[in-house]
């Protein structure tokens, strides 16, 4: 059974390269996700992210130049995050000119991540789209329409 | 909301079965299993395990009508789910709206220097 899943994309306007060390870089990335990041960009490398007085380990899973990263969290419950108990973060970059690239950052809950990956692929095409839609007619619910 | 009773809620509603039940609850109103096994291409056993798996997580709740069992959407719940939901979506445009304005910085500085 599927858990929770979050995609988001975005159209920036720099080289792969550029946003690459946008999201991988620690002192970068102090200034777009934790307040404190620890981490070194190694597959299976474990590291620590802080937010304010909180804060949780890290373990870095892909690490594809310039294309793919992801790592896995668990915060704010602070236990080793392996598959199971933690959330998967995985960031695709797609070069769409020069200067131009796509971020996709897909979030995914636990029960995901023990799928095979084309499992997990193929839910995530066929479903997406539909959770967003979901959360819109939500909206409206929630809203009284 | 606790990180357990989250984690119940994300599983319940992101079955695409399971959504589709909740979607007819929401735009019907009070309806039998029955009539919603109508409406669905999966079997009434099935129907009764994810009304099952949405009423543990208050989603709906469900009441005794004559011989009938009647299941409705609970307003308050849906409205917290879809805030809560809502945030961590928002949570991830925030993050890539700073992505996109760190990148963007650095490379027009990266072309500043080239350039000079």
């Amino acid at each position: 059974m599927p858990g929770l899943v979050i995609d988001r994309d975005i159209l920036i306007e720099a080289p792969v390269d550029v946003v690459w060390r946008t999201i991988t870089e620690p002192e970068q990335m102090s200034q777009w996700f934790a307040d404190r990041v620890e981490l070194v960009i190694e597959p299976g490398a474990h590291g620590y992210m802080g937010f304010g007085d909180q804060g949780g380990p890290v373990v870095v899973e892909v690490v594809d130049r310039p294309k793919r990263f992801s790592f896995r969290w668990n915060h704010p419950r602070g236990e080793e995050p392996v598959p199971g108990n933690s959330m998967l973060v995985e960031f695709t970059l797609t070069q769409e000119g020069d200067e131009r690239t796509r971020l996709r950052v897909v979030e995914s809950g636990h029960e995901l991540c023990d799928w095979p990956d084309a499992e997990k692929q193929r839910y995530a095409d066929e479903h997406s789209d539909g959770w967003v839609e979901f959360l819109d007619r939500l909206a409206g619910v929630a809203a009284g329409r | 909301m606790t990180a357990q009773a989250d984690d119940e809620l994300w599983s319940a509603i992101a079955d695409p079965s399971r959504r589709h039940v909740l979607d007819l609850l929401i735009s019907n109103g009070e309806v039998s299993a029955s009539w919603l096994a109508g409406r669905v291409p999966f079997s009434r056993q099935a129907v009764s395990k994810h009304l099952v798996v949405l009423e543990r997580t208050g989603l709906i709740s469900r009441r005794k009508q004559g011989k009938e069992v009647l299941y409705q959407v609970q307003a308050g719940r849906l409205d917290q789910a879809t805030r809560a939901m809502a945030e961590l979506a928002a949570d991830w445009d925030r993050r890539l709206n700073a992505i996109k304005r760190l990148a963007e910085a650095a490379h027009a500085q990266e072309k500043k220097d080239r350039q000079s």
